[in-house]
């Protein structure tokens, strides 16, 4: 297996080669990649609102990347993000806007606690029906993702009641009744999008940490997902442990919906598909590579170059879909990390081959020399 | 309306709808059968959408109504490049296949919306002159009734996918390259030491479902979208995909999978025309296959095996 250090390594060439990617795609249609990325950065830093948006942005993509990395840990390939966020946002709002006299905190609290168990329930399903019947948990929750979609949208336009609803395809603003905003932060940035949320989603990186390094429920998430024979020999309950992973997970992208519900968008409304941040959880945790810092760090990362690229065609032109592009070729080059592998070690050989030389002349570079070829022939096979 | 003109409606719409599934569903078959997942084919019919829309805007004028028909094979063409890449990753970078085939559902609408701005300074094109329209195929629609209602209003392409899924089956379990297209998938070692090479025949079997994906995307952008946009292919690879495995990896099943989806999708827009049917709420139509999908793909999974050592990596011995 990579060490943790390769991994780093891996994903930090990522970054670069995907950047470097996009810098070759504007050359080929005729934009300056310098005045792109310059327009980039100036954009997403430029102002106290769009740090305060690369914050709002960073939310649920934090929890869905922590979703998507409990699942792996248990073996299970969750793409159900999307939905069990989608749900769980729909839920929150409705439910703060349904009962606005409560005292706020409760609100809060009840809003929170009913997407997060829409969220947990999408996630338990595909788990059970996995555990259960061995079910692919890829198709499972691709369907569910669009059973939940055409649910919601169902829910805004036909079931939510005309006095929580602006137009007829989205709800009231939570305002101050259930929504997360935190004025002196919204001030800080401008009247930007940055809620409390920001706050939830470390502080349960933090509990997510604890639970998967420090308890039993951990361990065996851990255990199952790399071996559910083993774990099973070994008395740990491997379908329940499985169940269980989903659930978190779903709980987690649930979270993350609420954290848009109350927070980010403060309402919700009519979609044409899936959130794309339920995906984007998945590009999160592939670059975070399995760690939580690197889920922050990766989540930051998106986050940045999302609201950056959103001012790229005023200033250089460049179409904001380049930011997407950039992205996906990022999590290429994670995947593929097995080509990034075969640089380090060149590198590494190269070194030694070079150490090597001092004990006599000409053998280092005749080592070298083997060695790529070995590794060219790996290349091809 | 009478029956029969309801029974006829219901068909020739629901074939139409069933057809880019089942072509992209037939070429998933294939990726499989070789021991590769494609999760990508919503991302390589989002690129076949997208090339024969650019395809037919561009040269409507030269080649008049056969233009749709060059454009299936533009987009066949630009689905094979993009299968090529997810092949490069699979089969000899080793990535997973399930995050390749992510990378590609991610890039594939921004890279569409991207060229499409550069070409054309806007989000969206404009609408195709020459598309796929309704036609009657000459002397069958003469028969009495199965003329009406299977070969008037029909569509050329869609017959064409049941003729594809039927010559799929045939390659894949009678032919000697699919006895060793499926070897690899199942056996990777025993084919390698049989010396047939594995990496080649994987392949293969990943580019031919993008020609596939890509003549179903250029399909659905040709026939019924009728333009490119961001959410032109809005889950119809994903769809495909379950219709594979509802058709237990045979082109054939796949073939009615797909008949099946399109049966559910037509009928959520004609469904208002139809007496019973437009008293269901759209919604529950609207769920009514994915939630079918789920309830089967439970039940019924110990008879859908997929191939053995599909989405596994092989990795040669020294």
């Amino acid at each position: 297996m990579q060490s943790r250090n390769n991994k780093t390594i891996i994903a930090i060439c990522s970054v670069v080669f995907g950047l470097i990617a996009g810098a070759i795609i504007m050359l080929f249609f005729g934009y300056n990649p310098f005045s792109g990325y310059g327009s980039l950065i100036s954009t997403a830093f430029g102002t106290p609102q769009n740090i305060g948006e690369i914050f709002s942005q960073m939310t649920p993509l934090i929890l869905t990347g922590l979703s998507f990395l409990i699942a792996q840990q248990a073996g299970f390939f969750n793409i159900g993000m999307s939905g069990q966020l989608f749900g769980a946002w729909v839920g929150s709002v409705w439910f703060a806007l349904t009962f606005p006299h409560l005292p706020d905190f409760l609100i809060i609290i009840g809003a929170t606690t009913f997407g997060v168990v829409i969220g947990a329930i999408s996630g338990f399903i595909p788990g059970y029906l996995r555990a259960r019947f061995g079910a692919s948990e890829v198709i499972i929750t691709i369907m569910m993702n669009y059973v939940i979609l055409y649910l919601g949208n169902d829910a805004i336009t036909a079931v939510f009641p005309n006095s929580i609803k602006q137009t007829v395809d989205s709800s009231n603003q939570v305002g101050n009744h259930g929504g997360i905003g935190l004025k002196w932060l919204s001030d800080l940035t401008n009247q930007s999008s940055i809620s409390a949320g920001i706050f939830i989603a470390l502080i349960t990186t933090l509990l997510i940490w604890f639970v998967m390094k420090k308890t039993t429920l951990g361990f065996s998430i851990d255990a199952v997902g790399k071996n559910a024979d083993a774990a099973k020999y070994a008395g740990i309950n491997e379908k329940a442990t499985q169940i269980w992973a989903m659930t978190l997970s779903g709980a987690l992208s649930g979270l993350g919906g609420v954290t848009e519900g109350l927070g980010h968008y403060g309402n919700v409304f009519v979609q044409n598909s899936t959130p794309e941040t339920g995906f984007n959880g998945m590009a999160v945790a592939l670059l975070g590579s399995g760690s939580f810092i690197g889920v922050i760090l990766a989540a930051a990362l998106f986050s940045a170059l999302t609201v950056g690229g959103a001012g790229m065609p005023n200033i250089s032109g460049v179409p904001t879909e380049l930011v997407a592009i950039v992205i996906a070729l990022i999590i290429f080059f994670v995947g593929t990390g097995y080509l990034i592998d075969l640089m380090i070690e060149k590198i590494k050989s190269a070194d030694q081959a070079s150490s090597n030389k001092g004990k006599g002349p000409g053998a280092g570079k005749q080592q070298q020399k083997k060695i790529s070829k070995k590794e060219q022939k790996e290349l091809e096979a | 309306m009478s029956f029969l003109s309801i029974l006829a409606l219901l068909i020739s719409t629901t074939i139409i709808y069933s057809a880019p599934l089942a072509f992209t569903a037939v070429g998933g078959a294939f990726s499989e059968h070789g021991g590769v997942v494609n999760v990508g084919l919503e991302g390589i019919m989002t690129m076949g959408a997208f090339s024969s829309i650019v395809f037919n805007l561009t040269f409507a004028d030269q080649f008049g109504s056969l233009t749709p028909w060059i454009g299936l094979l533009v987009g066949a063409l630009i689905g094979l490049a993009i299968a090529w890449v997810h092949a490069l990753a699979t089969v000899t970078l080793r990535a997973d296949h399930i995050v390749s085939g992510t990378v590609i559902n991610l890039i594939a609408p921004a890279l569409g919306v991207f060229l499409i701005k550069v070409i054309y300074g806007k989000g969206q094109t404009n609408q195709i002159n020459e598309s796929f329209g309704y036609s009657d195929i000459p002397l069958l629609d003469k028969i009495p009734i199965l003329g009406k209602l299977f070969f008037q209003n029909t569509s050329y392409p869609a017959l064409l996918s049941i003729v594809v899924s039927i010559l799929a089956s045939y390659v894949i379990y009678k032919t000697r390259f699919g006895l060793r297209l499926r070897s690899v998938g199942e056996n990777p070692q025993a084919a390698d030491t049989l010396g047939l090479n594995v990496a080649r025949l994987r392949y293969q079997g990943v580019l031919i479902s993008g020609f596939l994906g890509g003549i179903g995307g250029a399909l659905y952008a040709e026939s019924i979208a009728l333009n490119f946009a961001n959410s032109t292919i809005a889950g119809q690879g994903f769809i495909a995909m379950a219709a594979m495995i509802y058709g237990r990896w045979n082109p054939i099943g796949a073939m009615l999978a797909s008949m099946f989806f399109g049966l559910s999708q037509s009928l959520s827009v004609i469904g208002t025309q139809i007496p019973v049917i437009k008293n269901i709420p759209a919604v529950w139509l609207q769920i009514f296959p994915y939630v079918l999908t789920i309830i089967v793909l439970t039940l019924f999974f110990g008879k859908t095996k997929a191939p053995k050592e599909d989405g596994i990596n092989y990795i040669k011995s020294e």
